[in-house]
């Protein structure tokens, strides 16, 4: 018998879901070339490599990108940019804090007992099984009254002002980001004998030691993939940074939100596409590096 | 030598608590000196608590109750990396990341060593181990006993007063394990450092050790030389554990320091014996024992104190011994008989039937406390 | 002192879980708090905190309007919870049974959408569900060449489309550990079974489904408690005709600026999803598989 046989229900309905998860993405890139500014129904492709193009019945002097229009509209378009630099700073950010944080932390529960651990233990639990929402509040109320308190009690006015902003978010991110990468890191630190760590010490290495030169090694797939999942949540993050954003503060996703409760020109589809793109790359690379890394290991 | 022992515990104590919310001491109340230069074994089966006495003399773990002391000093909650003594793990722990080279020279790394100093005395150790040549091998590339090797190298190069050793040969083949066994013994003797060692199997405890501590449930049964353990165990766990025994259970009749008389009422008879347990009292319900090769059989002719008549219920020819299993008044009795003479006559060997007697001298019967 | 941090490992425990155990005390704990607080709160005429004691707010959602929405949030997240495990099921089986070289590039299909904003693929079905959107002009070639007359539908703006919007956010955070549960399955486990006389079925409700739970419970988790708290889907996909508690929340705070009420909404659905997983997980376990990565 083929191992690999499956039934012909199991293969219609793969294909069926498989449809289903990439009919809105090939929408989305579709009308990204879409030759109406109003986005309501398709008009047809942009006519390509032509300066002066019909869209809407009138004509428009178009940039030389003629196809591409509306991406080149997207590099024009400083909010785009801003948010996009905003979005990675805020991710590459947290991303680094929160896995040394993570890190310390699943070392801390994985190998020793100490007084705070039940609570530390509970701390990293709550985040996966609360709504988004309510962690997303929850900090905007303590920033609110934090704020109208420290503003009043230090008499801080204008720029001085303590309020929303790049620092909050990134603050939040990591916060919620920090239980994921610890858990990753702790599955990881189980996998490994506690008899390295000790032979390390036997032979005269002191913690700090210890940890450079034998777990690390040992531990930095689990931190790199921590890592890496923790970037991802916050390039993705939509709720926390909805609340705890301010002005000067926006990301791609709330910047999105924004366009989509306005006008949707397919400027919002070019962007969309460029992200798709980006992240078919990444994954891409990360499926390579990952085989090239099995390859090593066999 | 700042001290008389090496190593010495103190009533030492490690409490454990168990998946279930037990309390277990993994060692109860040990008592251990051990001298220096000496080669000392720790032997038992699993759980005994002879690995668990031997982290706590390297320091990752520290005694709920009672000392430990390393050349006279308290060790309190002394680090590995501040105590005098290396260990060679059980599954070796080398470092799979570095070679055989970078594994050695590890520790003297920590020491803070000049490279050509950690050359020379790496060179030198791998030349002890016979690993000579096979500095930039990993150690995934190594055989088990080559990886056995390193393990021992990268403990010895610091040159510690005292090396642990955790059931070291346990993975390895039979012939390897027996070349090894001779090896590590040469190796302590020239070296002249105390080793402890921790390991089940008694064939490998008697072969090598100056002294052997026999353990179970967290306590010491017995301390004293492979002889002593053998041919003088201190209660019934010994001598079951050790080697084989025949056990008749009995009521001491009379007592001197010298000799005692059992009354055994399975096979009612008295017998003289030796009394071995301390503490034995007249009246006394214990145990007697005597060793398979210890039993004789002899002629019709012969009678002495300690006769037995019974018959023969199984012989299993073993080569150089044959073990015949003797029924007494329904008291089973192992005897084991040196094959002397080459022989190939059936009529030779006894037979299953066979009325046989048996002499127990008083000298090889021991009596021992009933636990 | 360092030498009395080396020899207590209880005080290096505490030193490296600290850092981080103080960043969610002060950026979660103590926000959970404030929120109770606040709940019990009144609203200030500039949309403030009255810092008092009345249970107002929590009175206010027994009324029939808001039970409503609660309901709604709740059947909303079970049904898509349940829809989704029929979806992914199929698919993870798909993939744990096919070649190992094949499977990665499977994975690598479901990983795509998946890391595709939320935002964006919410923004997808927007664009599709409308009357002038994909849908509607595949349905309409199908009636044309059937013959049939055919008026657009109005599916935008309704329970169903948010419904719709929920399956596809969340279908690949129930594929991946049905996936890797599955995985861990033995080929052999399947041929004994076959070998022992048992037909696809029943090697399916014996075998598989069992051996998948761990992953089952992983997605559950995965997929229910977002959608109790979702607002965005809604917001998009379902306009002022589909309000679920996470909508709720997002106007007190916002537009009505009721803190107290939205702080009170708030605590309600974390309660209820915590009790929820927490029954959940003590029946099926509680699901390693939420590594998915």
């Amino acid at each position: 018998m083929n191992p690999y046989r499956r039934s012909p229900f199991v293969i219609v309905a793969t294909i069926l879901v498989y449809i289903f998860l990439y009919f809105p993405i090939f929408g989305l890139i579709l009308y990204s070339f879409n030759a109406s500014r109003t986005n309501i129904t398709f008009e047809g492709f942009i006519p390509a490599f032509s300066d002066r193009v019909v869209m809407d019945g009138s004509i428009v002097t178009a940039s030389p990108c003629g196809l591409f229009h509306w991406y080149c509209d997207l590099v024009r378009n400083d909010d785009v940019l801003e948010a996009a630099k905003n979005t990675l700073t805020i991710a590459f950010t947290a991303t680094i804090v929160s896995t040394i944080l993570g890190t310390m932390a699943a070392i801390a529960l994985q190998s020793y007992d100490f007084k705070i651990k039940p609570f530390s233990q509970l701390s990293l639990y709550i985040p996966i099984v609360i709504p988004e929402i309510v962690m997303g509040i929850g900090i905007l109320t303590l920033f609110s009254q934090f704020f109208g308190w420290a503003n009043e009690a230090l008499n801080l006015t204008g720029d001085a002002r303590l309020a929303l902003g790049l620092a909050t978010v990134i603050v939040s991110h990591i916060a919620f980001m920090v239980p994921f990468v610890t858990l990753v890191v702790q599955a990881r630190l189980q996998g490994i004998d506690k008899s390295f760590e000790e032979a390390a010490m036997d032979l005269g290495a002191r913690e700090w030691n210890t940890f450079r030169r034998i777990t690390l090694p040992m531990i930095m797939p689990g931190i790199l993939s921590g890592a890496l999942l923790a970037f991802t949540l916050s390039l993705d993050d939509f709720v926390i940074t909805f609340f705890t954003n301010g002005p000067g503060s926006t990301t791609l996703p709330i910047y999105v939100y924004g366009l989509l409760r306005r006008i949707v020109t397919p400027q919002v589809n070019a962007l969309s596409t460029i992200w798709i793109l980006v992240v078919f790359l990444a994954v891409l690379l990360l499926q390579m590096f990952q085989n090239r890394d099995q390859e090593k290991s066999a | 030598m700042t001290s008389e022992f090496a190593v010495e515990l103190r009533d030492v104590v490690k409490q454990f608590v168990t998946p279930e919310g037990n309390l277990l001491n993994a060692v109860d109340h040990v008592i251990m000196q051990i001298r220096n230069g000496e080669f000392f074994s720790m032997l038992g089966s699993s759980g005994c608590g002879k690995t668990t006495s031997l982290r706590l003399i390297a320091g990752f773990e520290w005694p709920t109750e009672g000392e430990v002391y390393i050349e006279g000093k308290l060790m309190g909650h002394t680090p590995p990396y501040q105590r005098k003594v290396n260990t060679v793990f059980q599954n070796y722990a080398l470092f799979q990341h570095m070679n055989v080279y970078q594994n050695v020279a590890f520790g003297l790394e920590m020491e803070g060593a000049s490279k050509s100093e950690i050359e020379s005395r790496v060179k030198r150790n791998l030349e002890m181990v016979q690993l000579t040549g096979m500095e930039r091998r990993k150690p995934k590339q190594l055989s088990g006993g080559q990886q056995q090797r390193v393990a021992v190298a990268r403990a010895l190069v610091k040159t510690p007063d005292v090396l642990l050793l955790d059931e070291p040969l346990g993975a390895l083949d039979l012939k390897l394990r027996k070349e090894m066994q001779l090896e590590l013994k040469a190796l302590q003797k020239q070296l002249g450092i105390t080793f402890v060692y921790v390991t089940h199997d008694q064939e490998e405890a008697l072969t090598m050790s100056d002294r052997i501590a026999v353990m179970s449930n967290g306590k010491v049964q017995q301390m004293g030389t492979p002889v002593e353990i053998y041919e003088r165990p201190a209660n019934r766990f010994v001598a079951d554990f050790i080697g084989e025994s025949n056990f008749l259970e009995g009521t001491i009749k009379s007592l001197s320091k010298l000799e005692a008389q059992v009354f055994i009422p399975s096979l009612n008879t008295e017998m003289n014996a030796i009394p071995i347990s301390q503490g034995l009292v007249n009246g006394e319900e214990v145990v007697v024992s005597i060793r398979p090769e210890k039993v004789r059989i002899v002629e019709e002719s012969e009678s002495k104190s300690n006769l037995l008549l019974g018959r023969v219920t199984d012989t299993v020819y073993i080569g150089a011994d044959t073990h015949i299993f003797v029924d007494v008044n329904d008291v089973k009795i192992k005897v084991w008989e040196k094959n002397r003479m080459s022989r190939l006559d059936p009529e030779s060997f006894y037979s299953v039937g066979q009325e046989i007697r048996l002499v127990l001298m008083a000298e090889n019967t021991l009596v021992l406390k009933k636990d | 002192m360092l030498q009395r941090l080396r020899e207590s490992k209880s005080a290096q425990g505490t030193l490296l879980a600290l850092p981080t155990t103080l960043w969610l005390f002060v950026l979660l704990i103590l926000p959970l708090f404030l929120t109770l607080i606040v709940s019990f709160g009144k609203r200030s005429p500039d949309g403030n905190v009255i810092f008092t004691f009345t249970l107002d707010n929590y009175l206010r959602l027994l009324d029939p309007l808001y039970l409503q929405i609660l309901s709604r949030s709740l059947t909303l997240a079970i049904n898509t919870t349940v829809l989704v495990i029929f979806l992914a099921f199929p698919l993870a089986y798909f993939i744990a049974r096919s070649r190992p070289k094949r499977r990665n590039l499977y994975l690598f299909m479901v990983l795509i959408p998946l890391w595709t904003n939320f935002v964006i693929r919410v923004f997808a079905w927007m664009m599709l569900l409308r009357k002038e959107g994909g849908i509607n002009i595949i349905l309409g070639w199908v009636a044309h060449s059937l013959n049939i007359p055919f008026e657009p539908l109005e599916m935008l703006y309704t329970p169903g489309a948010v419904l719709v919007g929920m399956v596809y956010e969340f279908l690949p955070f129930m594929i991946l550990p049905i996936f890797t549960s599955l995985e861990k399955i033995d080929i052999s486990l399947f041929e004994a079974a076959a070998d022992l006389g048992a037909n696809s079925i029943r090697t399916f409700i014996r075998i598989t489904l069992p051996q998948s739970m761990p992953g089952i419970v992983a997605g559950t988790i995965l997929v229910f408690v977002p959608v109790m708290g979702t607002f965005l889907v809604s917001d998009i996909l379902g306009g002022r005709q589909v309000i679920l508690v996470g909508n709720l929340i997002q106007r007190q705070f916002l537009d009505a600026r009721d803190p107290p009420f939205g702080s009170a909404a708030s605590l309600i659905i974390m309660v209820m999803t915590v009790v929820v997983t927490y029954f959940y997980t003590r029946k099926f376990g509680f699901g390693e598989e939420i590594v998915a990565a």
